[in-house]
């Protein structure tokens, strides 16, 4: 009787195309989605709900494909006999994950826009909007034990590194609940095996560099990602970096995040040579589509597999793209126009082109997406609301936090008479 | 004929009430002017006045300075005297050290004096030291300028104050303005001066305006380096400080005025030559001396005027031992309240006047 009710409700979902299936027929039936583009091969994959998520949508996983090949740019190299595969792989929870991912990352900053706008969140504050793909393919190519430092533009880095967005906002706010307690701010947030989050620029390149070497001397096969922008791409200490990273052989993945512009300053008003993948000279480099989220996983994928071969460092170049100014102080429209920003978004948007993707082929339902949109809008709302009624750190915080592992000591306050008390 | 001498008698007895007019009047040509603006115009004048004083930065020519202060300046001047540079603060003092030896007159910019860290090698080593290393062979004629300080909200690494640190060294000039008046006079004084000078403006000052007499505002304006202003008589304790806390001090001198006691507030303008003759003749008329900075307490601005105090002929007038009110001894936190609790307050030197009085 239940086979009997089993098979006629899966005809009639056939049929109908509508889902009110009683069993999972993933396992028994045949995975063919008659709207999978010729490009797409199909293959048979026990289906797992993607981590974290409730499916909400009771469809059939067999409706949908499980998982499938795309087309990449292929990534102009420099001193490499060949550079990543032409083609990425990509499974329905990957993708759905990537898409969460970079979704959350993207409302996220957007929430940190609005409250810096009503003066909820003070100082600095440097959005990461458009540059998502660059986070996420890079956190999905290397392991949590690897290790990243990034410079200001942290909050999508530091999402991926596993702190929350509740945490992020709430120390954008300067409150307790935030990830460094209120007292970093935008510029100064932390996690296991993510060094921030760094203010000065350039400054994070050597620092990523002494990562690496910690990796080698303690040989523990973990690499280090080192971040910087196009406009830090000319600082000494970035060569500095290359030339002891190539000597020493350090596994110190060095890239470059090209978003065009250095606070004001356009690369070619700034740079002898735009080829930021071929500045490591002596250091072999890759040129990455920095906008499709695939490229960037299998360029880390690549450049991690080179660094753990004991190989030494590699340049990666990723052409992204901010939509906002360089800061909330900066409208971003005195140094280059709104079309052009305007056709970024509407043809190279790292979330639109992984969502497009995916339903082109069948992965995943628009529904699906809007269930996820709605998830994270909640996640995020619910962030801000802590983050906006979070007290502030308490005056005994004030000084804590100078040494490590000592005694107590006195701090001098503002005159002779307030002696105020530090612990690490 | 006599209508004539009637109407030339009016005359003149108009032009003597109109010149009678321009004598009473105190300040019919005196405007309200931002710091931001003194800073440009002292600029702009030294630029037209000097072909061979140019500007040099991060951000100054096409975005207008990265706070708007060399606002107008490339438009008005072109690439080749108001220079964009890549992010590279090394190269803007190493390119800049030997022209002036090739006979220019560069003023490099440092966003905030925070990022000069990564060239302040070539700030001390490079042009401090460079005319006494030759015995006379090669003069540095050039002036660091930017923000220095804390700003509102901008965390450890962008809040530091550097006056101790470049005032710690022989060979350069340090100053620190407060006023528009101070800014526009001390900036062209720099850019004057054949040494290196380090100009350390205060970026919570930019927005502020100022009365700027009409002396202030011609374009031969300058205040000599290395003497400090009075900005307020008074005869019960002696205040000094320099930048943006010479406000802090004026104001609770305001307060205390209605308490009865009357502060003299003294206005450093410079670091480095200390105007130790100003502090001196005013702590022999009060008695009674204390210091305000932003900075942090060891080895900073007012331990060095105490010292100074302590070593000369004002110590046998000190009536109570002298006070530094200070930055309090941490990195700068991030969180509002903290932040706010981390600098002088107007109660902090409240606190500490009537503490050193003991009132």
């Amino acid at each position: 009787m239940k086979n009997m009710l089993t098979i006629i409700s899966n005809a009639l979902c056939r049929i109908t195309g509508k889902n009110v299936l009683l069993i999972d027929l993933s396992e028994y039936v045949s995975l063919t989605s008659p709207a999978a583009p010729a490009l797409a091969k199909t293959q048979r994959q026990p289906p797992k709900p993607p981590p974290g998520a409730r499916v909400v949508v009771s469809r059939s996983y067999a409706d949908f494909t499980p998982q499938a090949t795309f087309d990449i740019k292929k990534c102009e190299v420099h001193r490499l006999e060949e550079g990543p595969a032409g083609k990425a792989e990509l499974t329905r929870e990957q993708g759905l994950q990537y898409y969460r991912t970079m979704q959350t990352i993207r409302r996220m900053e957007l929430r940190a826009d609005q409250l810096y706008k009503q003066k909820i969140i003070r100082g600095f504050c440097h959005l990461y909007d458009g540059q998502e793909a660059c986070a996420v393919g890079i956190e999905s190519a290397i392991n949590p034990s690897d290790h990243l430092i990034t410079a200001y533009r942290s909050h999508g880095y530091t999402y991926t590194r596993g702190v929350s967005v509740k945490e992020i906002l709430a120390e954008l706010t300067g409150r307790k609940g935030g990830v460094a307690k209120g007292k970093g701010g935008s510029m100064h947030m932390y996690a296991p095996h993510f060094y921030g989050g760094n203010g000065i620029v350039g400054a994070q390149i050597p620092l990523g560099a002494g990562i690496a070497l910690a990796c080698q001397y303690q040989g523990n096969n973990q690499v280090c990602v080192t971040l910087y922008g196009d406009g830090a791409a000319n600082q000494g200490q970035l060569f500095e970096s290359f030339n002891m990273a190539a000597l020493w052989k350090l596994p110190c993945i060095f890239i470059c995040e090209n978003n065009r512009y250095g606070m004001g300053t356009s690369v070619e008003r700034a740079s002898a040579s735009t080829d930021y993948y071929m500045r490591g000279d002596f250091i072999p480099g890759i040129r990455v589509d920095g906008m499709d989220v695939l490229c960037v996983r299998e360029a880390t994928k690549f450049a991690a597999d080179h660094c753990r071969a004991g190989k030494g460092p590699i340049v990666m170049e990723l052409q992204t793209y901010r939509y906002h100014g360089h800061s909330m102080s900066d409208p971003g429209v005195s140094y280059r126009t709104r079309e052009e920003i305007q056709e970024v978004r509407s043809k190279s948007d790292p979330i639109s082109l992984l969502k497009e993707r995916m339903l082109s082929s069948n992965m995943a339902s628009a529904e699906e997406f809007k269930v996820i949109d709605v998830e994270i809008r909640k996640e995020v709302e619910e962030a801000a609301q802590f983050a906006t009624s979070d007290p502030e750190p308490p005056l005994e915080e004030l000084c804590n936090h100078i040494f490590y592992n000592e005694a107590p000591i006195e701090v001098r306050g503002t005159n002779p008479w307030s002696k105020l008390k530090s612990v690490s | 004929m006599a209508a004539l001498r009637c109407f030339l008698r009016s005359g003149k007895g108009a032009v003597s009430v109109l010149l009678r007019r321009e004598l009473h009047a105190t300040a019919p040509a005196s405007a309200q002017v931002m710091v931001r603006d003194a800073l440009n115009q002292a600029m702009d004048e030294e630029l037209e006045r000097d072909e061979r004083v140019f500007l040099l930065g991060e951000e100054v020519a096409q975005y207008d300075g990265a706070y708007k202060v060399s606002r107008g300046l490339w438009k008005k001047y072109g690439d080749k005297r108001i220079i964009d540079t890549p992010i590279t603060e090394v190269m803007c003092d190493s390119v800049l050290a030997p022209p002036p030896q090739a006979g220019l007159r560069p003023i490099c910019e440092f966003m905030t004096f925070n990022f000069s860290m990564q060239a302040i090698d070539q700030v001390i080593n490079s042009a401090a030291k460079t005319y006494y290393m030759s015995a006379g062979l090669q003069p540095v004629p050039i002036v660091f300028r930017g923000p220095n300080g804390a700003s509102a909200g901008v965390a450890a690494q962008h809040s530091q104050c550097f006056a101790a640190w470049y005032g710690h060294c022989p060979g350069l000039k340090v100053i620190s303005p407060w006023s528009a008046e101070d800014c526009k006079g001390l900036l062209k004084s720099a850019i004057r001066d054949d040494n290196p000078v380090v100009f350390l403006e205060n970026e919570l000052m930019y927005g502020v305006p100022f009365e700027m007499s009409e002396e202030a505002q011609s374009k031969d304006f300058t205040i000599p380096i290395g003497k400090a202003k009075i900005e307020r008589p008074g005869s019960h304790i002696t205040l000094v400080s320099h930048s943006r806390f010479v406000g802090h001090c004026l104001d609770a001198a305001a307060v205390l005025a209605k308490e009865g006691i009357e502060c003299e507030v003294i206005n450093l303008r410079t670091i480095r030559p200390l105007d130790v003759e100003c502090i001196e003749g005013s702590v022999m008329k009060t008695n009674h001396l204390v210091t305000v900075e932003g900075g942090w307490p060891q080895f900073g601005v007012g331990a060095e005027i105490c010292a100074r105090i302590m070593e000369g002929p004002a110590f046998n007038y000190l009536d109570a031992p002298a006070v530094r009110v200070t930055g309090v001894d941490i990195p700068m936190p991030y969180a509002k309240i903290l932040e706010d609790n981390s600098i002088p307050q107007i109660k902090d030197i409240i606190f500490s006047v009537k503490k050193t009085l003991n009132v």
